[in-house]
Parts: structure tokens; sequence; C-alpha cells
């Protein structure tokens, strides 16, 4: 099946951060995004969700590659310092191409 | 002395000490801080309607400037330990702010004692929910260093604070208590008056599994901070009794101010605090709150703070 090519950016990090992800990557362009609970650990401890200040999420974006851009610096500079955050970004590929694009 | 509820604190507590895998699925957490909240509210609001809710104004007012007071005293305490800025300011708002749990079991206490209390406390609780938060993020923003940090974001946080779900269920439950009266909420005084000792014996068990993940925290707090998380309850329920005193609040009700000026918040102040102030590592006010002040509190405090108020009230006639 013929896929187009498209970002996927991933964030995990504190749920604490959960309500202003979502409203700035809609902010930066992305038409949506999907957040699921996570559990791990990493360079800040480990992470269990047994407590509010323990849980973590992981959101998924799907945009194109000037939003995914804009997602990463914005992240970089209000998150990086203070928060426990991982990112990282790859190309996939998603059919219907219209419904990920620029807004 | 200690109220039986304690034990299933201590039962949770030692159980997750003893690395057992005991764990409450976190829904029924949930469940259970809802139903908790709610129940205080309604009992709350249907005391509040058998009087004229205009007499306590004036009262407000202190109980509100306690809250901050008490934000305050915990500051000062921590930036003489030389505890960081920020990490002081989020501190102190969780000092300024209350526990839930520790007032309804302070509250738990009382009624097992026979011992009665003034109807407005629930309101007081959910007054001092609020001050204590607004002036440890204040002590941070006016007195700390000017660095890159962006300014607060104040719309979504005080939504944040205002609509968040404790607030909201216990105003919520005050309001349809106040407006139903004890009449009105006699049919559902099998689920939230008669369950309501149950439950919390179920919370506390959570509240101790949780309380002793904590405990790892310690280490990286250090002497100083475990010293303040057991003196900085007993200054502020001294400062709490003073108040109570002067409101005029019977032997009852000067104990549960002392309670709530005493305990710290770990659900409401959490949360706010790790937007407003993310400078300040998270773990330090969950583990002074959480882990050493809560329990203390449980199995020292409340009873100190009985013995405190009987104490004031003897010496002032």
């Amino acid at each position: 099946m013929n896929t187009h090519p498209i970002k996927l950016v991933v964030l995990v990090c504190e749920a604490a951060l959960e309500k202003p992800l979502c409203a700035d990557v809609k902010r930066l362009g992305a038409r949506g995004y999907t957040v699921v609970d996570a559990r791990g650990a990493g360079r800040r401890g480990e992470r269990d969700g047994s407590w509010d200040e323990d849980r973590s999420i992981r959101m998924e974006v799907l945009c194109d590659a000037p939003t995914a851009d804009a997602i990463l610096n914005h992240v970089q500079a209000a998150y990086f310092r203070n928060y426990a955050m991982t990112v990282y970004t790859a190309d996939i590929g998603v059919l219907r191409p219209e419904k990920f694009g620029p807004g | 002395m200690l109220d039986t509820v304690v034990l299933f604190f201590a039962l949770g507590f030692a159980a997750r000490m003893a690395k057992s895998e005991l764990k409450l699925p976190a829904p029924l957490y949930e469940a259970l801080s809802i139903y908790l909240l709610l129940a205080i509210g309604l009992k709350g609001g249907a005391e509040l309607a058998k009087q004229n809710v205009l007499t306590v104004l004036p009262q407000v007012g202190a109980v509100l400037l306690l809250g901050v007071f008490t934000a305050l005293l915990a500051f000062a305490l921590l930036r003489a330990g030389r505890i960081a800025h920020a990490d002081a300011a989020a501190i102190a708002g969780h000092y300024g702010s209350v526990s839930v749990v520790t007032f309804a079991v302070a509250s738990n206490t009382l009624v097992s004692q026979g011992i009665d209390f003034e109807a407005v406390m629930p309101l007081f609780l959910v007054l001092m929910e609020v001050p204590g938060i607004v002036a440890g993020i204040l002590l941070a923003r006016l007195l700390g260093p000017r660095d890159a940090t962006a300014p607060v974001a104040w719309g979504p946080l005080l939504h944040e604070v205002f609509l968040g779900k404790g607030l909201v269920l216990l105003v919520g439950g005050l309001l349809i208590g106040w407006v139903a009266g004890s009449d009105g909420l006699a049919p559902m005084k099998p689920f939230f008056g008669d369950l309501f000792k149950g439950t919390l014996c179920l919370f506390l068990l959570e509240m101790g599994l949780v309380a002793a993940g904590q405990i790892g925290g310690l280490k990286r707090g250090g002497l100083f901070l475990a010293g303040f998380a057991i003196v900085m309850p007993l200054l502020g329920a001294t400062m709490g009794t003073a108040f109570a005193l002067m409101m005029g609040l019977s032997v009852g009700g000067t104990m549960l101010l002392a309670t709530l000026a005493a305990s710290a918040s770990y659900i409401a102040a959490p949360a706010a605090m790790r937007i407003a102030i993310p400078e300040a590592s998270p773990g330090l006010s969950i583990t002074c709150a959480l882990a050493i002040t809560f329990p203390f509190n449980l199995l020292a405090g409340i009873p100190i703070y009985l013995w405190m108020a009987r104490l004031a009230h003897s010496m002032a006639g």
C-alpha cells in the first residue's frame, strides 16, 4: 500500500507536563496527539507511577517536518532543564496524509 | 489513644518496607479519594446549614492568614537551613496547604472520644488548601534569583489549583450538604456516613504503601530536612492553636485547626508546584510531606495537638 512520509515525534515525560504539552503541540501546528500512561527509569531515577509525582506519560505526535522541528525546539527550551523528559523522532509512513498535514 | 484507623496505615507502611507485593489498584485509590472528599464536604455542609454562615466571616480571614503564615514560617526555617531558594519555596507551599486525610483522621479521633467541634471546620479545611500554595509560588517568584525561568502563567495555574479534584469535590460536597441539610442527606447516610470509617481505613492502607515507598528519598533530603518535617508540624500546630484561641474555637475546633496548620499537602500542592516552580526538586517536598510529616501527624501529632488544645484552653481559662 502507498504510504506517505511523515514525522513521528515521541515525548516521554512527567505526567505533570501533559496539559501544557497538549496545548504546546497544538499551538505549534500539530493536528492531534495520542497520550498513554507510562512507567520506566532513566537518568532522573525510577518513575514507577505509584504516586502522582511519579507518574509518566508518553505522547506521540504525527506531523510534517517543520512542525516536528518547532516542537523539538520548544520542548528543548522550555522543559529539558527542569523536567524528566526523553524525546525522539522517526520517519514513518501514514495513510491519509491530509489528516496530519498543516492545518 | 491511637485511633484504630491508624493501624491500617501502619500495615501498609510495614508491607511496603518488607517489599510485599501488596498494591492497591490506582483506580481504587482514585475512587476512595473521591469518596472521602465528597463525604467530608457533605457532612460539613449539612452541619453548616444549621447555623448562620455570616457569623464566621471574620474567622475566614484569620484562617486564610494562618495558611500564609505557616508557609512563611516553613520558608524561613528552610532558608535558615541553607535549603536552595526554589526548593524552600516549593516545600513551604506544601506545608502552607493542608492534608485532607490528616484532617479526616483527626476529626475521627475527636468523634470517637466524644469531643465536639465547630461545624465550620470542613469549611476551614477548604479555605486552607490554597493560600499556602500561592504564598509558596510568590516566594519563589518574587524573592527568587532572576534567571532564565519564564514568568508564572497564573491563569492555568490558578485553574489547576481551584478546579483541581480536591477543591471541586470538597466545595461541591459542602454546597450540596448545605442545600440538602441533614434531612436531605438522610437517604445517603448508609453510604456517605456509615461507610466512612471503613473507607478511611482502606485509604490509609494505600497511604502507608505510598509513604513507605517515599522513604528512599530521605537519603537525598538529608538530616536537616528530616528534622524540619517533624519540627515544622509542631510549630505549625502551635501557631494554629494560638489562632484558634484568638478565634474563640472550642477544644475540638482548636485541635483541628492545629492539625490543619501542622499538616502538609501531598495532593494539591505537588501538582501545582511542579508547574509553578519547575526548578525545585519534587522529590524533596513529597518525601517531607508524605514520608515523614504525614506519618508523624497520624502517630504522634494528633494526640499531641489534642493535649495542646486542652492545655491552651485550661491556661486561657
